[in-house]
Protein backbone atom coordinates (compact mmCIF):
# COMPACT_ATOMS: atom_id res chain seq x y z
CA UNK A 1 0.00 0.00 0.00
CA UNK A 2 1.28 4.05 -1.33
CA UNK A 3 0.22 5.40 2.06
CA UNK A 4 1.98 2.99 4.41
CA UNK A 5 5.33 3.69 2.03
CA UNK A 6 4.97 6.81 2.26
CA UNK A 7 4.27 6.49 6.38
CA UNK A 8 7.51 4.84 6.55
CA UNK A 9 9.59 6.88 4.67
CA UNK A 10 8.68 10.30 6.48
CA UNK A 11 8.54 8.17 10.13
CA UNK A 12 12.67 7.36 9.07
CA UNK A 13 13.46 10.68 8.02
CA UNK A 14 12.14 12.21 11.08
CA UNK A 15 13.77 9.66 13.16
CA UNK A 16 17.28 10.13 11.63
CA UNK A 17 17.04 13.69 11.82
CA UNK A 18 15.47 13.64 15.51
CA UNK A 19 15.31 10.71 17.08
CA UNK A 20 13.64 12.85 19.99
CA UNK A 21 10.91 14.62 18.47
CA UNK A 22 9.85 11.37 16.36
CA UNK A 23 9.61 9.65 19.63
CA UNK A 24 7.06 12.80 20.64
CA UNK A 25 5.36 12.73 17.29
CA UNK A 26 4.62 9.24 18.04
CA UNK A 27 3.59 9.60 21.46
CA UNK A 28 1.15 12.27 20.12
CA UNK A 29 -0.24 9.97 17.61
CA UNK A 30 -0.64 7.35 20.39
CA UNK A 31 -2.45 9.74 22.94
CA UNK A 32 -4.62 11.24 20.07
CA UNK A 33 -5.76 7.80 18.71
CA UNK A 34 -6.33 6.57 22.18
CA UNK A 35 -8.51 9.54 23.03
CA UNK A 36 -10.51 9.18 20.10
CA UNK A 37 -11.07 5.53 20.21
CA UNK A 38 -14.07 5.00 21.99
CA UNK A 39 -15.75 7.50 19.60
CA UNK A 40 -14.57 5.33 17.25
CA UNK A 41 -15.48 1.90 18.61
CA UNK A 42 -19.34 3.24 19.65
CA UNK A 43 -19.22 4.05 15.79
CA UNK A 44 -18.27 0.49 14.40
CA UNK A 45 -21.09 -0.33 16.84
CA UNK A 46 -23.69 1.62 15.17
CA UNK A 47 -22.54 0.91 11.76
CA UNK A 48 -22.56 -2.95 12.47
CA UNK A 49 -25.93 -3.09 13.13
CA UNK A 50 -27.11 -0.57 10.68
CA UNK A 51 -25.42 -2.80 7.88
CA UNK A 52 -26.97 -5.60 9.20
CA UNK A 53 -30.63 -3.72 9.47
CA UNK A 54 -30.06 -2.32 5.74
CA UNK A 55 -27.33 -4.14 3.87
CA UNK A 56 -25.96 -2.62 0.81
CA UNK A 57 -28.03 -4.50 -1.54
CA UNK A 58 -30.80 -3.47 -0.24
CA UNK A 59 -30.35 0.36 -0.49
CA UNK A 60 -29.35 -0.35 -4.01
CA UNK A 61 -32.55 -1.70 -4.40
CA UNK A 62 -34.46 1.27 -2.86
CA UNK A 63 -32.68 3.32 -5.33
CA UNK A 64 -34.14 2.20 -8.41
CA UNK A 65 -37.77 3.70 -7.05
CA UNK A 66 -39.99 4.60 -10.61
CA UNK A 67 -40.63 8.02 -8.94
CA UNK A 68 -37.99 10.78 -9.50
CA UNK A 69 -38.72 13.07 -6.13
CA UNK A 70 -38.78 9.78 -3.59
CA UNK A 71 -35.89 8.14 -5.50
CA UNK A 72 -34.12 11.24 -4.12
CA UNK A 73 -35.54 11.28 -1.19
CA UNK A 74 -34.78 7.92 -0.63
CA UNK A 75 -30.97 8.28 -1.78
CA UNK A 76 -30.36 11.33 0.53
CA UNK A 77 -32.14 9.37 3.42
CA UNK A 78 -29.59 5.92 2.65
CA UNK A 79 -26.74 7.75 1.85
CA UNK A 80 -26.80 10.02 5.42
CA UNK A 81 -26.74 6.85 7.04
CA UNK A 82 -24.44 4.49 5.10
CA UNK A 83 -20.95 4.31 5.17
CA UNK A 84 -19.90 2.70 1.92
CA UNK A 85 -15.79 3.06 0.61
CA UNK A 86 -15.68 3.91 -2.70
CA UNK A 87 -14.66 1.03 -4.42
CA UNK A 88 -18.20 -0.46 -3.37
CA UNK A 89 -20.22 2.77 -4.28
CA UNK A 90 -19.34 3.37 -7.01
CA UNK A 91 -18.83 -0.28 -8.98
CA UNK A 92 -22.60 -0.32 -7.34
CA UNK A 93 -23.67 2.84 -8.77
CA UNK A 94 -22.49 1.96 -12.40
CA UNK A 95 -24.70 -0.92 -12.51
CA UNK A 96 -27.64 0.66 -11.36
CA UNK A 97 -26.66 3.59 -13.65
CA UNK A 98 -27.09 0.56 -16.60
CA UNK A 99 -30.63 -0.30 -14.74
CA UNK A 100 -32.09 3.33 -15.55
CA UNK A 101 -31.44 4.29 -11.92
CA UNK A 102 -31.11 8.48 -13.02
CA UNK A 103 -27.89 10.24 -12.92
CA UNK A 104 -29.82 12.59 -9.92
CA UNK A 105 -30.60 10.39 -8.09
CA UNK A 106 -27.29 8.37 -7.88
CA UNK A 107 -25.57 11.86 -7.61
CA UNK A 108 -28.18 12.93 -4.48
CA UNK A 109 -26.88 9.55 -3.06
CA UNK A 110 -22.93 9.81 -2.78
CA UNK A 111 -23.13 13.12 -2.11
CA UNK A 112 -25.06 12.88 1.15
CA UNK A 113 -22.69 9.69 1.33
CA UNK A 114 -19.79 11.63 1.18
CA UNK A 115 -20.62 14.80 2.98
CA UNK A 116 -23.39 13.46 5.69
CA UNK A 117 -22.33 11.23 8.32
CA UNK A 118 -25.16 10.09 11.19
CA UNK A 119 -22.94 7.11 11.54
CA UNK A 120 -20.09 9.02 12.14
CA UNK A 121 -20.96 11.81 14.69
CA UNK A 122 -20.05 10.09 17.82
CA UNK A 123 -16.88 11.05 16.35
CA UNK A 124 -17.55 14.30 15.22
CA UNK A 125 -18.88 15.90 17.73
CA UNK A 126 -16.02 15.09 19.84
CA UNK A 127 -14.53 17.55 18.28
CA UNK A 128 -16.92 20.13 16.72
CA UNK A 129 -19.51 19.87 19.44
CA UNK A 130 -22.90 17.98 18.61
CA UNK A 131 -24.71 21.62 17.00
CA UNK A 132 -21.95 22.59 15.21
CA UNK A 133 -21.95 18.72 14.04
CA UNK A 134 -25.20 19.04 13.20
CA UNK A 135 -25.16 22.46 11.28
CA UNK A 136 -22.22 21.35 9.00
CA UNK A 137 -24.34 17.96 8.66
CA UNK A 138 -27.67 19.85 7.32
CA UNK A 139 -25.26 21.85 5.53
CA UNK A 140 -23.99 19.17 3.29
CA UNK A 141 -27.70 17.94 2.79
CA UNK A 142 -28.75 20.89 1.49
CA UNK A 143 -25.27 20.70 -0.87
CA UNK A 144 -26.28 17.44 -2.19
CA UNK A 145 -29.35 18.94 -2.91
CA UNK A 146 -28.22 21.37 -5.13
CA UNK A 147 -25.02 19.15 -6.33
CA UNK A 148 -28.20 16.45 -7.55
CA UNK A 149 -30.65 19.21 -8.94
CA UNK A 150 -27.59 20.82 -11.08
CA UNK A 151 -26.37 17.05 -12.10
CA UNK A 152 -30.27 16.05 -13.53
CA UNK A 153 -30.38 19.42 -15.35
CA UNK A 154 -27.00 18.74 -17.01
CA UNK A 155 -27.73 14.78 -18.15
CA UNK A 156 -31.94 16.29 -19.03
CA UNK A 157 -33.14 14.50 -16.29
CA UNK A 158 -34.93 17.81 -15.24
CA UNK A 159 -36.18 20.63 -17.03
CA UNK A 160 -36.82 24.23 -15.50
CA UNK B 1 -19.39 8.78 34.06
CA UNK B 2 -19.85 9.37 30.29
CA UNK B 3 -16.91 7.24 29.55
CA UNK B 4 -18.03 4.33 31.75
CA UNK B 5 -21.67 4.63 30.24
CA UNK B 6 -20.49 3.74 26.94
CA UNK B 7 -18.08 0.84 28.59
CA UNK B 8 -20.87 -0.51 29.82
CA UNK B 9 -22.51 -0.24 26.46
CA UNK B 10 -20.12 -1.99 24.56
CA UNK B 11 -19.91 -5.00 27.15
CA UNK B 12 -23.41 -5.61 26.42
CA UNK B 13 -22.83 -5.68 22.51
CA UNK B 14 -19.85 -7.80 23.07
CA UNK B 15 -21.84 -10.00 25.41
CA UNK B 16 -24.75 -10.24 22.57
CA UNK B 17 -22.71 -11.01 19.66
CA UNK B 18 -20.55 -13.18 22.04
CA UNK B 19 -23.97 -15.15 22.97
CA UNK B 20 -24.93 -15.32 19.32
CA UNK B 21 -21.99 -16.93 18.38
CA UNK B 22 -22.42 -19.69 21.01
CA UNK B 23 -26.11 -19.64 20.64
CA UNK B 24 -26.24 -19.54 16.65
CA UNK B 25 -28.71 -16.67 16.45
CA UNK B 26 -27.85 -15.45 13.10
CA UNK B 27 -28.36 -11.40 12.97
CA UNK B 28 -26.28 -11.19 16.16
CA UNK B 29 -23.13 -12.79 14.32
CA UNK B 30 -23.71 -10.97 11.04
CA UNK B 31 -23.53 -7.94 13.13
CA UNK B 32 -20.57 -9.47 14.96
CA UNK B 33 -18.67 -10.06 11.25
CA UNK B 34 -19.90 -6.79 10.43
CA UNK B 35 -17.68 -4.92 12.95
CA UNK B 36 -15.14 -7.30 12.52
CA UNK B 37 -14.94 -5.74 9.10
CA UNK B 38 -15.26 -2.32 9.49
CA UNK B 39 -12.77 -2.50 12.13
CA UNK B 40 -9.97 -4.01 9.98
CA UNK B 41 -10.88 -1.89 7.21
CA UNK B 42 -10.20 1.27 9.60
CA UNK B 43 -7.24 -0.41 11.81
CA UNK B 44 -5.52 -0.38 7.82
CA UNK B 45 -5.60 3.40 7.63
CA UNK B 46 -5.64 5.04 11.23
CA UNK B 47 -3.20 4.28 12.54
CA UNK B 48 -1.02 5.97 9.72
CA UNK B 49 -2.90 8.87 9.85
CA UNK B 50 -1.98 9.07 13.40
CA UNK B 51 1.26 9.14 12.86
CA UNK B 52 1.35 11.77 10.00
CA UNK B 53 -0.40 13.85 12.25
CA UNK B 54 1.97 12.92 15.01
CA UNK B 55 4.71 14.42 12.76
CA UNK B 56 2.71 17.04 11.46
CA UNK B 57 2.68 18.33 15.50
CA UNK B 58 6.68 17.96 15.92
CA UNK B 59 7.86 19.13 12.95
CA UNK B 60 5.74 22.05 11.05
CA UNK B 61 5.66 25.34 13.43
CA UNK B 62 2.85 27.00 14.34
CA UNK B 63 4.34 30.10 12.16
CA UNK B 64 4.20 28.25 9.08
CA UNK B 65 0.44 27.13 9.50
CA UNK B 66 -0.57 30.52 10.60
CA UNK B 67 0.90 32.51 7.69
CA UNK B 68 -0.83 29.89 4.83
CA UNK B 69 -3.99 28.73 6.58
CA UNK B 70 -4.37 31.40 9.76
CA UNK B 71 -6.62 34.43 10.01
CA UNK B 72 -4.14 36.73 7.92
CA UNK B 73 -4.02 34.16 5.22
CA UNK B 74 -4.83 34.67 1.09
CA UNK B 75 -7.76 32.74 -0.61
CA UNK B 76 -4.86 30.72 -1.32
CA UNK B 77 -5.18 29.05 1.94
CA UNK B 78 -8.51 27.02 0.44
CA UNK B 79 -6.74 25.96 -2.36
CA UNK B 80 -3.72 24.49 0.10
CA UNK B 81 -6.62 22.68 1.88
CA UNK B 82 -8.30 21.63 -1.62
CA UNK B 83 -4.85 19.69 -2.46
CA UNK B 84 -4.63 18.35 1.13
CA UNK B 85 -7.77 16.53 1.13
CA UNK B 86 -7.09 15.54 -2.44
CA UNK B 87 -4.86 13.29 -0.84
CA UNK B 88 -6.86 12.34 2.32
CA UNK B 89 -7.10 8.53 2.88
CA UNK B 90 -10.22 6.78 4.57
CA UNK B 91 -13.04 9.24 4.70
CA UNK B 92 -14.37 11.88 6.80
CA UNK B 93 -13.44 10.04 10.09
CA UNK B 94 -9.86 10.92 9.54
CA UNK B 95 -10.21 13.87 8.28
CA UNK B 96 -11.95 14.99 11.43
CA UNK B 97 -8.69 14.25 13.43
CA UNK B 98 -6.71 16.23 10.69
CA UNK B 99 -9.06 18.67 10.84
CA UNK B 100 -8.19 19.32 14.79
CA UNK B 101 -4.64 18.80 14.03
CA UNK B 102 -4.87 22.03 11.79
CA UNK B 103 -6.75 23.75 13.63
CA UNK B 104 -4.66 23.67 16.41
CA UNK B 105 -1.61 24.45 14.69
CA UNK B 106 -3.28 27.85 14.16
CA UNK B 107 -5.38 27.59 10.50
CA UNK B 108 -8.88 29.65 10.83
CA UNK B 109 -11.83 28.27 11.12
CA UNK B 110 -13.04 28.61 7.84
CA UNK B 111 -10.12 26.82 6.34
CA UNK B 112 -10.60 23.86 8.40
CA UNK B 113 -14.28 23.71 7.69
CA UNK B 114 -13.56 24.16 4.05
CA UNK B 115 -10.99 20.83 4.44
CA UNK B 116 -13.79 18.92 6.13
CA UNK B 117 -15.94 19.43 2.79
CA UNK B 118 -13.01 18.71 0.33
CA UNK B 119 -12.07 15.78 2.22
CA UNK B 120 -15.25 14.83 2.07
CA UNK B 121 -16.12 15.68 -1.76
CA UNK B 122 -12.41 15.76 -3.43
CA UNK B 123 -10.61 12.46 -2.79
CA UNK B 124 -8.81 11.84 -5.83
CA UNK B 125 -8.69 7.91 -5.18
CA UNK B 126 -12.08 7.96 -4.41
CA UNK B 127 -12.73 10.10 -7.68
CA UNK B 128 -10.69 7.93 -9.82
CA UNK B 129 -13.09 4.99 -8.71
CA UNK B 130 -16.05 7.78 -9.55
CA UNK B 131 -15.44 8.77 -12.94
CA UNK B 132 -14.26 5.49 -14.48
CA UNK B 133 -17.76 3.78 -13.57
CA UNK B 134 -20.05 6.84 -13.62
CA UNK B 135 -18.37 8.72 -16.38
CA UNK B 136 -15.98 11.82 -16.16
CA UNK B 137 -18.80 14.34 -16.90
CA UNK B 138 -20.87 12.96 -13.92
CA UNK B 139 -17.51 13.82 -11.70
CA UNK B 140 -17.16 16.85 -13.21
CA UNK B 141 -20.35 18.43 -12.98
CA UNK B 142 -20.62 16.91 -8.94
CA UNK B 143 -17.15 18.79 -8.51
CA UNK B 144 -17.85 22.22 -10.11
CA UNK B 145 -21.07 22.20 -8.01
CA UNK B 146 -19.89 21.41 -4.84
CA UNK B 147 -16.24 23.20 -4.33
CA UNK B 148 -17.78 26.47 -4.37
CA UNK B 149 -20.47 25.47 -1.74
CA UNK B 150 -18.33 23.93 0.06
CA UNK B 151 -15.99 27.47 0.54
CA UNK B 152 -19.61 29.72 0.49
CA UNK B 153 -20.79 27.72 3.72
CA UNK B 154 -17.70 26.77 5.10
CA UNK B 155 -16.84 30.86 5.43
CA UNK B 156 -20.31 31.92 6.31
CA UNK B 157 -20.58 28.93 9.36
CA UNK B 158 -16.43 29.85 10.03
CA UNK B 159 -17.61 33.82 10.51
CA UNK B 160 -20.78 32.73 12.51
CA UNK B 161 -18.60 30.43 15.03
CA UNK B 162 -15.84 33.37 15.20
CA UNK B 163 -18.54 35.55 16.03
CA UNK B 164 -20.09 33.06 18.84
CA UNK B 165 -16.65 32.42 20.56
CA UNK B 166 -16.78 28.77 19.79
CA UNK B 167 -13.80 26.70 19.99
CA UNK B 168 -12.44 23.29 18.42
CA UNK B 169 -11.82 20.48 21.43
CA UNK B 170 -9.74 17.59 21.20
CA UNK B 171 -10.81 14.48 23.00
CA UNK B 172 -8.87 12.92 25.68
Amino acid sequence: MIFYGVVLVLLLLSFFSDRKKTFKALKIAWNRFSGILPAFVLMLVLVSISLYLLPHELVMKYLGEENISRGMGIAMLAGSFALMPGFIVFPLCGILREQGVPYMVLSAFTTTLMMVGVLTLPVEKQYFGIKTALVRNGTGLIIAVIVAVVTGLVFSEVVL
Amino acid sequence: MKARFSTVLFAVYIAFVFASLVFGFQPGKDIGSNFLTFTLSMLKILPGAFILIGLFQVWVSRERVEKHLGEESSILSFLWVLLLAGTTVGGLYVAFPVAYALYEKGARIQVVLAYIGFAAVSRIPMMIFEASFMGIRFTVVRLAVSIPLVVVSAVVLGRYLKASNWKMTSPQ
